[in-house]
């Protein structure tokens, strides 16, 4: 009998391992895109290889989306088209979220993330940030019944965040008495604004503007909270010749007012083609 | 009423569609795999060995206590920051799905056989049939009856949790759903009970007959007793 036994748990312990086994090749079988390092691409990798990855939201409309005919459009996808352009190189894009845009660099899934990344001394420590090419501050948007005109009267007040967002760490940092609702995805969040699951919604100013715009019933009572933020492209952390062909393409671009034509392209329509607005958001690197 | 239009606007009902395949085919494969290493670790999880059932019980308790979005996360990022190896977006949910699912259907299965009666497999030995002959005509049978509906109803679970695949990158017909409301939350923002009234639709189509099967099966059992 107690040969039997250990028959029997070795013949078990096989199938959990085949049961691994198989699960592993079964995978790679069916596998797509196995980059096969974990570690990021430099300039000279990424030419040799013809492609250029670029994280970039998919619904964040106008910086970054996909329009009814399923391409990619907006003020980061404007930019995203002409790095790979002056690499030489084809641009594929990654859908991301906001809550996995660190993990994407980190793990070497996208050479670049341009996907609205503002620049926070916690994500330095994690990504290296090229020059800033717009900057925001937070707003906060609210209810016409109901006008959030100052942070103080949000205190004992629902507030709706965006996981991973500028926005979700300000008040977690600075308003503790504020109690915030959070949710994975922009759409979820605008949902709960307009259900009234919340008192109201703070993220990127330039966001909340223009959703109110569209948006009737509803008014950004605060356009500028918090300290004004950049806007920048991140890459891997160490990846110098990335980081460096990127300051050096910014400079280029900042000759040629590029980001100005940029707006011009993708964000005229949403925020109007007024000028002083335009100098708000939009940076030129001067180098 | 007019938002309804956002769906047919330019190539995004076929674009749903397209995610629509993607949520089924992430889900269906998941299945597939699920089925045939659950049977097998269900039959192992029927040991009478203490560390086999201890390991058996330790991995199936992991995969319940984890949410999938945690499983999708150490799959699809942790494991390329471990080892350097990388799986691409749908290949890290299949195999996120595919070790949820194996471990529950183990367990469907290994409940499958210990309902059934001790007096099955010792009248079936008395009445002379070998082995191979009791499990193949008296008790896989009798399992496969109890097994199917529920079955039916994690391969529903399945599908319905594909929507957290979007986290690692991968456009479903949830996203795709999301893309479309956002990409026409200016001209029409109220198209999102639209979307997701469609998304709906489209998730009970898949689903739906999965349950019917499900019904009729247990119908004829009751009706079989």
């Amino acid at each position: 009998m107690k040969i039997l036994k250990k028959i029997s748990a070795v013949l078990a312990a096989a199938a959990m391992v085949l049961t691994l086994a198989g699960c592993g090749n079964s995978e790679n079988a069916s596998g797509s895109n196995a980059s096969g390092s974990g570690s990021f691409r430099t300039v000279d990798q990424i030419k040799e290889s013809g492609e250029i990855k670029i994280g970039v939201f998919s619904d964040k409309n106008p910086f970054g989306y996909v329009d009814n005919e399923g391409k990619y459009r907006g003020y980061d996808v404007y930019f995203a088209e002409r790095i790979a352009k002056d690499l030489g190189v084809k641009l594929t894009l990654m859908p991301v979220e906001a809550a996995s845009r660190v993990e994407f660099l980190e793990t070497a899934k996208v050479d670049i993330i341009l996907a609205n990344f503002t620049v926070t001394p916690e994500r330095s420590e994690k990504v290296d940030f090229a020059p800033a090419y717009m900057k925001v501050a937070l707003g906060v948007v609210s209810p016409d019944s109901a006008v959030i005109k100052d942070v103080s009267e949000l205190n004992g007040k629902t507030l709706i965040v965006v996981k991973g967002t500028t926005a979700e760490t300000y008040f977690t940092e600075n308003c503790p008495d504020v109690k915030l609702q959070k949710y994975d995805e922009y759409n979820e969040a605008y949902s709960a604004l307009q259900d009234g699951r919340g008192d109201a919604f703070s993220t990127d100013n330039t966001e909340v503007l223009a959703w109110a715009k569209s948006n009737p019933g509803f008014t950004v009572g605060i356009d500028t909270l918090g300290s004004t933020d950049d806007i920048a492209p991140a890459v891997t952390k160490g990846n110098a010749t990335l980081l460096n062909w990127l300051k050096d393409e910014m400079k280029t671009l900042g000759g040629e007012q590029f980001f100005h034509k940029d707006y011009d392209e993708t964000l005229a329509a949403v925020y109007g083609a007024d000028d002083s607005y335009k100098e708000n958001l939009v940076v030129e690197y001067a180098g | 009423m007019q938002e309804v239009k956002v769906l047919f606007m330019g190539s995004n009902f076929l674009r749903l569609l397209s995610g629509l395949w993607v949520t089924v085919r992430i889900s269906l494969i998941s299945i597939a795999f699920s089925l045939i290493l659950g049977v097998l670790l269900g039959a192992v999880m029927t040991s009478k060995n203490r560390v086999v059932k201890v390991l058996c019980r330790v991995y199936l308790e992991i995969v319940r206590i984890m949410p999938q979005l945690v499983w999708l996360f150490i799959v699809f990022f942790g494991v390329t920051r471990l080892t350097g190896a990388s799986f691409g977006g749908e290949t890290s949910a299949v195999i996120v799905f595919t070790i949820w699912g194996a471990a529950e259907m183990g367990d469907l299965v290994r409940g499958a056989f210990e309902a059934i009666p001790r007096h099955q497999f010792e009248s079936s030995l008395s009445l002379g049939l070998t082995k191979p002959q009791m499990y193949v005509h008296i008790i896989f049978p009798q399992a496969l009856r109890n097994l199917l509906p529920n079955v039916i109803n994690l391969a529903t679970r399945m599908i319905k949790t594909t929507a957290l695949v979007s986290i690692i990158g991968v456009t479903e017909v949830l996203k795709v759903g999301k893309q479309i409301i956002d990409a026409n939350r200016f001209e029409f923002p109220n198209a999102a009970i639209w979307v997701y009234a469609a998304i709906f639709l489209m998730y009970f189509a898949i689903c739906f007959p999965l349950s019917m099967i499900s019904r009729a099966i247990i119908k004829k059992q009751r009706r079989g007793e």
